[in-house]
């Protein structure tokens, strides 16, 4: 026995604990792994068995995500030498490069629509939230459960109504369309969370603005936003994630257009057999900017802000 | 600055009474200290008068002006909050600046940094402008809450138990420095505490509540020596006043049932005899308790003389205040 403390754990305790963290962060993150290395393999490569672990890398995965080829004859491969980097790599299969695939117009319109209907989730979701959280509504829990009910189903039992109400309105394939749905998806779960967040913060700091001059508006924006900056940005992540890994909707309602990433990184399977690289190529890129906004706001999902200056 | 006015003025919570058919008048350039125990209605009318809360009836008059229908911003009043109410995501100096940052105030920026430093400096607060609101002590944060106050002129500072979490010490020196502050601006202050001493020693006029209701108002020696109740007369005094039935001493005028009797006002050496309980030597005074037919008295007694407990005292009233059996004043 070295030290004993009642709220420290122990050393045994806390190897432990460490343990099982790092356990699970692997079991957790081989999938990831998997899915970032498949990317840097070549097709044979990437399909053998047992798996290989240990593999000379190559850019083919991401080259063939992001263009499009065709095979060419000898003659014409013989009298255009490969000028790029990436030509030379598609030449390896006697073809040549054809264009630019729709991969990046497709990662940008999923970009546009998730952050999009992220954005108008948490813009509406706060304002809802503050009113329900600071005013006298009436029925405000009839109409707080309300809200919850649409997520009393999963949304794509509502799939086929939407499909008719969307083409009906010119809102089939657009991108105001797939981001009104997803906010419309996402907006209860903002509120519900934000009503939570902001109910933490006492309504002193809003009554000394007041005071100091402010209205009740410039109260929120100056004072209480700030504080329920926590809330906001685990809010924001929820609804991205929701929005940006959504696939039913979008194989649904889009096709071209406003078609975003998840259904169309399947269809590259489609392209030239089974370009497992490529795949794994445009899922690894996929990735990038949910984990990207996560660590951006990871500073805000620290709680311990709005602790402390009000004495309870 | 200017005079406050409150007329009838009544807010009820539900069944809770805040304040019940309350007026009063705060002159201009005065300091009106509330005193009252909990809940009898000092943070309530504070508030109404702020327009934090909206009463259910009667009038506030500020500056000659109804402002019943006007936000707390219109009404261009300063409050210093019993529970600090710091911004905790700004610094000392943001918190303090924030007021004069105000869409209504607007002042310039040399100014806010003239008028921080004015008021950090006087509140002792200098070292810790550039803390967080949230790494502050309970005492620091009390500091920033009335320099967030004082860093204005308004119509009325409205100042809800500003000392009660300050350290002895601290506390007399801000009392101090408030008094003079108010004196030097000509401020108009509402002042509520528990706290005698700076009842005593602040204040122009004292206002006693009790249950929502305004019970006394005069200045602090009137309170004192000339409560119109025995509820007022127990609010002030420091032992407390001595309640006793009007027989144990007899003389007393009819009606009265219980008579009060400052510690002080005891004289020794003739009289009733009463036992010594209890004695404490505080330094510049002795306190004795005693036992007068089975009641016990409170008295002040020379520091220099000796007492030893079970001996015998003589004792007899001198000024007592007689009051009926409701409680109230016999003259």
């Amino acid at each position: 026995m070295s030290s004993f403390s009642v709220t420290e754990p122990s050393n045994r305790s806390k190897w432990f604990a460490g343990t099982l963290v790092i356990l699970y962060a692997l079991i957790t993150m081989v999938p990831l792994a998997w899915i970032m290395l498949t990317g840097f393999k070549s097709p044979a490569d990437a399909i053998s068995y047992p798996p290989k672990v240990v593999f000379e890398p190559t850019l083919e995965g991401y080259v063939n995500l992001f263009t499009t080829r065709t095979r060419q004859t000898p003659e014409f491969l013989a009298a255009n030498p490969p000028e790029t980097w990436y030509e030379e790599i598609v030449r390896e299969y006697d073809m040549v490069i054809a264009g630019p695939s729709k991969f990046g117009e497709r990662f940008l319109n999923s970009v546009i629509i998730g952050f999009g209907s992220t954005f108008l989730s948490i813009f509406l979701g706060t304002l809802a939230a503050y009113a329900f959280s600071r005013f006298k509504i009436p029925l405000a829990d009839d109409l707080l459960f309300f809200i919850l009910s649409t997520r009393m189903m999963p949304p794509i039992a509502v799939a086929i109504p939407i499909f008719l109400m969307y083409r009906q309105l010119g809102l089939s394939d657009t991108h105001l369309g797939m981001i009104l749905l997803y906010t419309g998806v996402n907006i209860s779960l903002a509120v519900w969370l934000l009503k939570g967040f902001i109910d933490e913060i006492p309504l002193e700091y809003e009554e000394a603005a007041l005071i100091d001059g402010y209205t009740r508006f410039q109260a929120f924006y100056k004072v209480v936003l700030p504080q329920a900056a926590t809330g906001i940005a685990s809010t924001a992540i929820f609804c991205l994630i929701f929005a940006w890994n959504e696939y039913a909707f979008a194989v649904l309602l889009t096709s071209g257009t406003a078609q975003t990433a998840p259904p169309f990184i399947p269809t590259i399977i489609g392209v030239g057999g089974l370009d497992w690289p490529a795949v794994a190529a445009g899922a690894t890129i996929f990735l990038l900017p949910v984990m990207i906004f996560t660590i951006l706001l990871r500073k805000h999902l620290l709680r311990g802000i709005t602790f402390g200056a009000v004495r309870k | 600055m200017a005079e406050v006015i409150l007329k009838n003025l009544s807010k009820s919570f539900g069944t809770d009474v805040g304040v019940e058919d309350l007026s009063m008048t705060i002159p201009d350039g005065a300091f009106v200290v509330m005193l009252g125990p909990t809940g009898a209605g000092k943070t309530t009318t504070l508030r109404l008068i702020s327009g934090l809360d909206k009463a259910d009836s009667g009038e506030i008059w500020i500056g000659g002006r109804n402002v019943g229908n006007e936000t707390p911003a219109q009404r261009d009043v300063a409050m210093v909050f019993q529970q600090y109410s710091l911004y905790p995501h700004l610094t000392v100096r943001d918190n303090l600046a924030f007021p004069l940052k105000s869409p209504i105030l607007n002042t310039p920026a040399d100014e806010i940094a003239r008028k921080v430093a004015e008021v950090a400096d006087v509140l002792q607060i200098v070292h810790k402008l550039d803390n967080k609101a949230t790494e502050l002590s309970g005492g620091e944060m009390q500091r920033v809450s009335i320099g967030r106050a004082l860093v204005r002129e308004p119509q009325i500072y409205l100042m809800d138990e500003p000392l009660s979490s300050l350290d002895a010490k601290l506390r007399t020196d801000l009392r101090v420095e408030l008094k003079r502050i108010q004196a030097s601006l000509g401020a108009t202050l509402l002042y509520v505490t528990h706290d005698q001493v700076e009842a005593m020693t602040m204040a122009t006029h004292v206002g006693v509540l009790n249950e929502g209701k305004l019970v006394q108002f005069g200045t602090p020696r009137e309170i004192y020596e000339n409560p119109n109740s025995l509820y007022v007369a127990s609010r002030l005094g420091l032992p407390r006043i001595n309640i006793l039935p009007a027989d144990v001493f007899g003389g007393a005028p009819s009606g009265t049932t219980q008579i009060g009797l400052r510690p002080e006002h005891i004289t020794q050496g003739d009289g009733h005899e009463a036992e010594i309980k209890r004695v404490e030597h505080l330094g510049d005074q002795t306190r004795l308790h005693l036992n007068l037919q089975g009641h016990a008295i409170t008295t002040i007694a020379d520091p220099e003389a000796t007492y030893t407990p079970g001996a015998h005292l003589k004792i007899a009233p001198k000024h007592p205040l007689c009051f009926d059996a409701q409680g109230n004043r016999i003259r």
